[in-house]
């Protein structure tokens, strides 16, 4: 990418639950910054935070300190009602369970429908009807299909009704959680696919949020290892893959399935422990350890590293 | 390699019916399975892959039934078995199961040993204190830390891999001669998936037992599997060992699953997909059942459902295009990078 237009900042998040004795930091100390027009994929294991900064950007969980910019506005915490309104609209979530996150009581026609109503993004009825109907057909669904419940529905269809009501808000930016997990192999590759179209078709930017780093590869410009809350290391997606430097990278990626018998078998498992680092005396710091390519790491860890690079 | 055959299952047609009408999951279905392998079963949902295995074990719902063929294990014919009484001597004894979700297939109320423990008295006979201790066994096994304490504890004091670890300890705490492992890492992490095939692998390893793996991660097929099957519409329609079904793929489902995988695709380029859906099992397939996908489908496709072709002793495939009337063919690009890989040994 030539001109690096920053859609997304990221700055010192923190993201706490509970208080007092209960409190727990779910999210510390992250920062990251998404370019427009690019994928940005967020990778970590279950409880790691990543859902939970998706949700921090677009306004569901509130943050404890740190900002969000969007297009250089702060978005998070206290924010008036117009830009909460703005945000709602232009920043759309593709959630990871089809089964779990469409009404069941709604036909597919107010499912999509309902962001329209909210916003009154319609003429008439007429309108209304015709940009269902064109949404329908843009992921790859039939138009009548916009009477029918979502019990009717497979997985994959449902994920496409869920990308669907994404899009008729015509977001700029969409976050997508885990949205091929839930979904059959021969499926999977068609919502990848889809994904790709309506990006390059619409000029969209994505967060995409999973667990799996050989999907990721595929999709995404640059990814972020996220661990405990805390993002351990962002590069260019082919310089993750090429020069993994942080442990718990090198431990994501041994994990990682290959569809291919040779390389598996001569596979060693590498197991992180974060206890390994130490940080009592030489505190770890966010560093860029060379352009592009950041690292969570003390003095002593960057020394080491860099010599691996 | 000496191979022994352990089980060997031979046209199983399994049917269930259905408000009224007959669905047939399983149509002739045949596979030896040997001693000491690990044999993996691939295809997406419903293309019968859980049933056909939960046959072996008489676990099928109780609208199903095997319709014809035979199981033979250990000199018996276990398809014939129709009383609960004889399939306790062989479900959990001598074949066991892991299943997928390790959230829901442990009891919530009891504590995790007690668990374990009623297998082995089940099974084995072997009560009081010497279950207890062969129960704290089993879990150190699996590598649980600190087994005299988690022996205590219920199921929700543990993690989704310490409970499906829980699961692996239950089956194989009667030293099965064969597990099958029902999507084991599904519901895990990709990190925890690695660990608990590691497991595995070490377990069966040690206790010499013999594992099938009903997946549809083709990455995990890679990383166990000596051999693989590849099921359609209730049909086994490639099957070869783990080498020849990554670079020596014949059958063009096989070649259609391969490529659909993100982690084979080449940026941005679309990834090759599937189209259609699976055919409806009420119906009589006419015919090969995956013609309407087969973007290699020959004419003769929709009239006559392919035999088996041998493609080596180890190695077969049930598709019209390995009969040497078949005309020419495009292979898929990414197939054709996954053999170049072998160096053309085909």
């Amino acid at each position: 990418m030539a001109n690096k237009d920053v859609l997304v900042d990221v700055k010192d998040l923190q993201i706490t639950f509970g208080e007092g004795k209960k409190k727990f930091v779910a999210v510390d100390d992250v920062n990251f910054q998404i370019y427009r027009g690019e994928t940005f994929s967020l990778v970590g294991e279950s409880g790691s935070g990543k859902t939970t900064i998706g949700r921090a950007i677009i306004r569901i969980n509130p943050t404890t300190s740190g900002t969000i910019t969007y297009e250089g506005k702060k978005i998070n915490g206290k924010i008036d009602k117009a830009l909460d309104r703005e945000v709602i609209q232009k920043i759309q979530m593709i959630f990871q369970d089809p089964m779990a996150s469409l009404n069941e009581r709604a036909k597919v026609d107010y499912i999509i429908s309902e962001g329209l109503y909210n916003f009154k993004l319609f003429k008439n009825e007429e309108d209304r009807y015709n940009k269902v109907q064109d949404a329908l057909k843009e992921v790859g669904l039939l138009p009548e299909f916009a009477s029918r419940f979502p019990h009717e529905f497979s997985g994959g269809q449902r994920q496409r009704i869920g990308i669907a009501r994404a899009l008729i808000m015509q977001p700029e930016f969409v976050i997508a959680d885990e949205p091929i997990s839930a979904l059959d192999v021969s499926i999977r590759a068609q919502v990848l696919n889809l994904l790709n179209k309506l990006k390059k078709e619409r000029n969209l930017t994505y967060l995409f949020i999973a667990h799996d780093l050989s999907v990721v590869r595929f999709i995404s410009d640059r990814i972020a290892v996220i661990h405990k809350g805390r993002i351990v290391e962002l590069a260019d997606t082919e310089e993750i893959f090429a020069h993994p430097l942080h442990p718990y990278t090198q431990a994501l990626l041994s994990a990682v399935p290959i569809p291919d018998p040779e390389i598996e078998r001569k596979k060693k498992l590498i197991v992180y422990d974060s206890n390994m680092h130490d940080y009592s005396v030489d505190k770890p710091k966010w560093i860029e350890i060379k352009a592009n390519h950041f690292i969570y790491a003390n003095d002593k860890e960057l020394a080491e590293y860099k010599t691996k690079l | 390699m000496e191979r022994n055959k352990i089980l060997s299952a031979k046209d199983i047609e399994i049917t269930f019916s259905l408000r009224g009408r007959k669905l047939t999951a399983i149509r002739k279905c045949s596979l030896d399975l040997y001693e000491g392998e690990t044999l993996a079963i691939v295809g997406e949902s419903g293309s019968g892959k859980s049933v056909f295995t939960k046959s072996f074990i008489g676990m099928l719902d109780n609208n199903g039934s095997i319709t014809g063929g035979s199981i033979e294990f250990e000199g018996v014919d276990i398809a014939n078995y129709k009383k609960e009484s004889q399939w306790l001597d062989i479900r959990g004894k001598k074949i066991a199961m892991v299943f997928q979700d390790p959230m829901t297939s442990l009891n919530p109320l009891k504590i995790i040993g007690e668990q374990i423990r009623e297998v082995i008295e089940l099974h084995q006979g072997i009560k009081g204190e010497e279950s207890k201790r062969m129960a704290i066994e089993m879990l150190d096994k699996v590598g649980i830390l600190d087994p005299e304490r988690r022996y205590k504890q219920y199921p929700h004091e543990f993690s989704g891999g310490m409970r499906q670890r829980v699961v692996i300890a239950i089956a194989a705490a009667c030293f099965p001669k064969i597990l099958i492992c029902d999507e084991p890492t599904t519901a895990l992490d990709v990190t925890i998936q690695a660990q608990i095939l590691d497991l595995i692998k070490n377990l069966q390893k040690e206790m010499g037992m013999t594992v099938i793996y009903i997946t549809h991660d083709l990455g995990v097929v890679a990383n166990v599997a000596d051999r693989v099957a590849v099921m359609y519409a209730g049909e086994i329609v490639e099957v070869g060992t783990a080498e020849e079904i990554f670079y020596d793929a014949r059958h063009p489902y096989t070649w259609a699953l391969l490529s659909s995988l993100p982690q084979l695709g080449i940026k941005g380029e679309p990834l090759a997909t599937i189209e259609g859906t699976p055919p409806n099992l009420y119906n009589n397939i006419e015919g090969d059942a995956f013609a309407s996908r087969n973007t290699h489908a020959l004419k003769i496709d929709f009239i006559e459902n392919p035999p088996y072709f041998d493609v080596s002793p180890t190695h077969k495939a049930k598709t019209w295009l390995l009969d040497p009337r078949a005309p020419e063919y495009e292979i898929p690009k990414t197939i054709q990078k996954l053999r170049e890989k072998t160096g053309g040994k085909s």
